[in-house]
């Protein structure tokens, strides 16, 4: 990697990786793929997020989906870890609560494969620093 | 602001979002952009802006960050040192750890920030041992910033250099106060030192240091984006910005919430928190963890800043929030934060190593239901002594939790030593379990699960507990088909 040298440089590489994540977002859907972000820190890990993100990764693939899973911090949702985020392509992304084995199958078959909404989703109840306006 | 969401993401803006071992995706957030951008700045320009986006530290004293930063970068010196400090000893709290598992390289990214205004090339992070995952990812992170270039040397091909090291606490509570924090780097026992000197002007080896906590530099690589106004358009008057809150105890939605100063304690237990858990009554809320206090039900409505708990007789402290219902005994729960301060005590000086133990003592004879209204005038005296004689923050604050339960739950404590009753239920030995000879059938059922033989009967006729035998376990209670058994 080449250092990065001036603003212009860092510009070019969020530039890069959001042109690529763009095309797997907003492609249609015979295209876009699927984004799993699973919460892996220390409260997720301990409630099983582990072996939810294998098991994901796994069934995506028996059922040849094509999906990208990711780790992530903390979201926050401690009462509900482990805590996975789905983005369908052209979608809005959805948080889902509650993810062991078992809902990430439920998940699997009804959200991604049938486009219904199943099990504990968890409303987004905070604004971004992007959202955020000076009142 | 949307009136449904009353939180903000700023520290915790890319926590969840982000892959937090891959600075790609860091820098696709608009990461390193404000250190890039320090860099076209003047070290005064940059301080000015945090001076004027009025953010205090998070670490618990709410000293204003900007006027730090000026201060260390006034002191001459050859060698000057950044310092993060990751102790994070605040029983439940996690609000640091979130954002180093989660967003490491934004304390990279203000780090190196600090190190440009105050004149600082070296900067060292102090993150306890037992938290391996973060540790893992700020390692991978520093590897990643170190390729980059975006640590070492001429960074933005500017004439900047600043690297940055790990150093491991073994999780001391103590080690968290910053002069102690600093011992124990330079590999000294961890116990705190008088004040002045401060570490801005003499800190790790006699160097000037400027320590800040996790979430104070978390918020840093924002206020250079968004402008010092836009930071300042959110909070209260002299409390700006967002708090991290590990939301914990007898609310439905336990996690870590961010949510503006001035936002209410009632929002924050009943909207984001979602209300008390199986729908008991709330009691209280502790905040500012050892240090801090318990606020109660009139308390609900007061905006939280650093200044407004205070008033109320807690603190902010790094951000532990703990609720309590109805079934909770405010006199336990003292204890209970008083058992971890006679834990943590370093021993150093008179009035906290040995005033907290005698509380502590005095607490354990009012739970064990052999404490007298004398007892109470002692507790709140000593605790006195211990605010005003301690040499640092620790022993100047461990009474908190004893004073702050004592003025908002007298009754309770009265309750204790006058009528020898715990009003909550929790208090073992002031409790009794009774048989109602009208209900019981005589089924002996009790009898035989009671451990210790504290039962006796005739079959088909009412049992009776022995009050001097039982030993409280409970069995009997559980057992009875016909509750028949009730507790006093
Ligand atoms: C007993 C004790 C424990 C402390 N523990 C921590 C801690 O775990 N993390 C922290 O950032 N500050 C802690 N502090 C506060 C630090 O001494 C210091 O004020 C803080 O790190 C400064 O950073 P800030 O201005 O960004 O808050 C503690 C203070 C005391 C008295
Ligand atoms: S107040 Fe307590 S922790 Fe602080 S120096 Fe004294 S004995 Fe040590
Ligand atoms: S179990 Fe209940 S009903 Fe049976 S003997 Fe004991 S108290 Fe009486
Ligand atoms: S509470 Fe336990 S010890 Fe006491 S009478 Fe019941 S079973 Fe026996």
């Amino acid at each position: 990697m080449a250092k990065v040298k001036s603003l212009d440089d860092l510009k070019k590489i969020k530039e890069e990786f959001l042109s690529k994540e763009e095309l797997q977002k907003n492609g249609d859907k015979s295209l876009g793929i699927v984004q799993i972000k699973v919460a892996m820190a220390t409260c997720g890990i301990a409630s099983g997020a582990k072996k939810t993100m294998d098991y994901l990764i796994n069934e995506l693939d028996n059922r040849a989906i094509d999906a990208v899973v990711t780790q992530t911090g903390c979201m926050g949702y401690c009462y509900a870890e482990p805590t996975i985020e789905v983005t369908l392509p052209g979608k809005e992304p959805v948080v889902f609560g509650y993810v062991d084995e078992k809902r990430a199958g439920d998940i699997i078959e009804k959200y991604i494969q049938g486009g219904e909404l199943v099990g504990d989703v968890i409303p987004v109840n905070y604004e971004t620093i992007e959202e955020h306006n000076i009142e | 602001m949307a009136k449904d969401k009353k939180q903000i993401r700023i520290a915790l803006r890319n926590c969840g979002f982000i892959n937090p071992e891959n600075i790609d995706e860091y820098i696709a957030r608009d990461g390193y952009q404000a250190l890039g951008k320090a860099l076209e700045m003047t070290p005064e320009e940059v301080i000015d802006e945090i001076k004027k986006s009025g953010l205090r530290g998070r670490g618990g004293g709410g000293f204003p960050t900007g006027l730090k930063w000026e201060l260390t970068r006034k002191v001459e010196a050859e060698q000057k040192y950044v310092v993060c400090n990751a102790d994070e000893g605040d029983p439940g709290a996690f609000m640091d750890r979130s954002i180093l598992e989660g967003d490491p390289h934004t304390v990279l990214e203000a780090m190196a920030i600090n190190g440009y205004c105050t004149g600082a090339s070296k900067g060292l992070i102090y993150i306890r041992a037992e938290y391996p995952l973060a540790i893992e990812r700020l390692k991978i992170a520093i590897g990643q910033a170190r390729e980059y270039g975006l640590l070492g040397d001429k960074i933005f091909g500017k004439d900047f250099s600043f690297d940055i090291e790990l150093r491991y606490g073994a999780g001391a509570f103590v080690c968290g106060e910053e002069t102690a924090l600093i011992h124990s780097m330079e590999g000294l026992r961890g116990e705190p030192t008088v004040k002045p000197p401060f570490p801005s002007e003499s800190g790790y080896k006699g160097a000037p240091t400027n320590v800040n906590n996790v979430e104070t530099y978390a918020n840093i690589p924002v206020i250079l984006l968004k402008g010092s106004g836009w930071f300042a358009s959110i909070g209260t008057e002299k409390s700006k910005g967002t708090k991290v809150f590990a939301l914990a105890g007898k609310v439905n939605n336990v996690g870590l919430i961010e949510v503006p100063m001035g936002t209410t304690l009632r929002e924050v237990i009943f909207d984001i928190g979602g209300g008390i858990k199986s729908g008991k009554k709330f009691k209280a809320v502790q905040t500012g963890g050892p240090s801090g206090g318990c606020l109660t039900e009139k308390h609900l409505d007061i905006p939280i800043d650093y200044d407004n708990l205070i008033a109320s007789g807690s603190m902010m402290g790094s951000g532990g929030m703990i609720v309590m219902d109805e079934d909770d005994c405010m006199v336990s729960v003292a204890k209970f934060y008083l058992d971890f301060t006679v834990e943590e005590s370093c021993g150093k000086c008179a009035p906290c190593r040995l005033g907290n133990k005698r509380l502590y003592e005095i607490l354990d004879t009012i739970t064990q239901g052999k404490g007298t209204e004398d007892d109470l005038f002692k507790l709140r005296n000593l605790g006195n002594v211990i605010k005003d004689t301690s040499l640092c923050g620790l022993g100047q604050t461990s009474p908190n939790p004893v004073l702050s339960t004592m003025e908002n739950f007298y009754d309770e404590y009265l309750a204790h030593v006058k009528d020898h009753k715990c009003p909550a239920g929790q208090c073992k030995a002031l409790m009794s379990y009774i048989i109602n000879p009208d209900a019981c059938v005589g089924c002996t059922l009790c009898a035989r699960v009671c451990p210790v033989d504290a039962i006796s009967g005739e079959k088909k006729m009412p049992h009776v507990i022995d009050q001097s035998i039982c030993i409280k376990c409970g069995a009997c209670f559980e057992k009875c088909k016909f509750g028949a058994i009730f507790i006093e």
